[in-house]
């Protein structure tokens, strides 16, 4: 599937079909990340979003099909090298948990061939800005703070590959953004490649290098300009995407990167 | 009272039991186990039976009960079919009716039974006392070795699956840890009141510290004070040990509790 002389695929799936209790979540998925690339998945509810990204990190089975990540299969990635940084759907961590930000960040790094130092967190912290609460309980952190906990302990677990599941859920509109901002300058700094699970189309598609949408199975894959304007999307979701014209005016960010005669007045 | 050889194994076993109790509280009270470590001890009661009915050791078949019902908690809340609480009624229920009705089949007294579901810790031996320990240290030994993965697994276990943590395997050590520091602390409070020195002390701990190495280290150190201020307090009263030291521990949680409430209180 890759090209010659392009970079191997850090994750690859082909023909992948996930069964629960003898039914299809998905089935025949296939597509490749590159490194460097930020990958959006969307799709309508149940349409087996997080089962894929499950399926990725090796906490689901495949009933057909492969899945490569960086070059091994993904219960094996460890012996790869290859470490993948998860933030998962549900950040609620309990106001008791009695560990400070510094320890529950260097706890992504437990089964990497390296462990962080101290000075390793910090900088994870720093990056996400959030060094200044290092000592701070961690249960005490609001929910944009917690998920940016989440975010530096998945770059204690790799700084190579990041999946993110839902990462703005409960997120009001800046704190969303200024996520997103965060994520572009991480993804610019360290190189990293990022599968991002997401409700919100418009944000991901602003965001994101390549989007698919899928529902159940593979509806469409590629481009964002071109999966937002594609008839397989309002396939996809079973509806007209009449409300997108709406939608896209509160997002200068994507207007600029959409077609102009697309847009509404 | 240190005069006498067996309050001098009392006090030993009390402050091993409840430092080890305090120390794998700590996950008991994190984790939420509180009532699967109820189950666990009260799942004991049907080996101690068993063993007391078919003269063999009952420790040792309150041990392979406690043990098989933390494996199976472990195992049956990890398929998804049932809830860990709904399991752990049905092993808990299931063992103390077997421990009833072969009671009901022996007749008159059984001072021995007394001594496993209430605790007997004035009448320990020496080579009890070495096994006590043996088994207390490499408890310890499993804790220290797995405590960062079960922080993690404590923390998200979704999370802790994601980057390769065995998490099936992870609880069923902790159940099993649970189930051995049950066997442990028969012999000084009993089946019936082990769950006072693996919840209280942990509890009143949290209560102090939100630091999990503080928290860590007050729970060993409020188990060992409940531990020896209850044994002081039997002897000094003439009443029962056991029931004494799970009161002690009772009392300073609720010293703790008074003391810091003011941290806790909900903003009006």
């Amino acid at each position: 599937m890759t090209q010659t002389g392009s970079p191997p695929a850090i994750v690859r799936l082909e023909d992948v079909s996930v069964c629960r209790r003898g039914r299809s979540i998905l089935e025949g998925i296939s597509f490749e990340v590159e490194p460097r690339a930020f990958v959006g998945v969307v799709g309508p509810n149940g349409a087996g979003k997080t089962t894929l990204l499950k399926a990725i990190l090796g906490l689901v089975p495949i009933a057909r099909g492969r899945i490569e990540v960086f070059g091994a299969a993904p219960g094996e990635r460890s012996h790869a090298g290859g470490g993948v940084g998860y933030v998962p759907q549900q950040v609620a961590i309990p106001a008791q948990f009695p560990a400070s930000v510094l320890d529950v960040v260097a706890l992504g790094s437990l089964r990497t061939s390296v462990a962080c130092s101290k000075q390793q967190v910090l900088d994870r912290l720093r990056r996400v800005g959030m060094a200044r609460h290092a000592a701070r309980p961690v249960g005490e952190l609001s929910g944009g703070e917690q998920r940016r906990v989440m975010l530096a302990q998945a770059l204690c677990a790799s700084e190579r590959l990041l999946i993110l599941d839902e990462p703005t859920t409960g997120l009001d509109l800046p704190a969303e953004q200024e996520f997103y901002q965060l994520l572009r300058s991480l993804k610019q700094e360290l190189g990293l490649s990022v599968i991002a699970v997401s409700h919100d189309l418009l944000a991901l598609a602003g965001e994101a290098d390549q989007l698919i949408c899928i529902n159940r199975t593979m509806h469409v894959h590629g481009n964002p300009n071109d999966v937002v304007h594609s008839h397989a999307l309002q396939e996809a979701y079973s509806c007209e995407f009449d409300f997108l014209r709406g939608e896209i005016a509160h997002h200068e960010e994507l207007a600029k990167r959409l077609d102009a005669p697309e847009r509404p007045d | 009272m240190l005069e006498y050889a067996f309050m001098q194994r009392a006090l030993i076993a009390a402050v091993g039991v409840g430092v080890l109790s305090g120390l794998l509280g700590f996950f008991v009270v994190l984790r939420r186990l509180a009532f699967v470590g109820v189950g666990i001890s009260h799942a004991a009661i049907g080996g101690v039976a068993l063993g007391v009915v078919l003269g063999f050791s009952p420790l040792l078949g309150g041990a392979g009960f406690a043990l098989a019902s933390a494996l199976s908690i472990a195992w049956i809340s990890h398929r998804g079919a049932l809830h860990e609480d709904t399991a752990m009624g049905i092993l808990f229920a299931g063992s103390m009716a077997l421990g009833v009705v072969l009671f009901s089949a022996r007749r008159g007294t059984q001072p021995d039974l007394l001594g496993y579901l209430f605790g007997n810790v004035l009448a320990i031996s020496r080579p009890e006392l070495w096994a006590l320990g043996a088994v207390g240290l490499a408890l310890a030994a499993a804790l220290w070795w797995l405590f960062r993965p079960l922080l993690l697994v404590a923390f998200d276990a979704e999370v802790a699956a994601a980057y390769g943590h065995p998490v099936l395997w992870l609880d069923a050590a902790l159940l099993t840890l649970v189930a051995a520091a049950v066997i442990v602390g028969v012999r000084l409070v009993g089946v019936i009141l082990i769950e006072a020195l693996l919840v209280i002390p942990a509890a009143s701990a949290a209560l102090w510290t939100r630091h999990y190495r503080a928290q860590l280290w007050l729970s060993a150190v409020l188990g060992a004070v409940s531990g020896v201020g209850g044994l002081w307090l039997a002897y000094a009263l003439d009443l029962a040990a056991g029931g004494m030291i799970a009161l002690t521990a009772l009392g300073l949680f609720v010293f703790s509790l008074l003391l810091t409430r003011s941290r806790f209180a909900r903003p009006s």
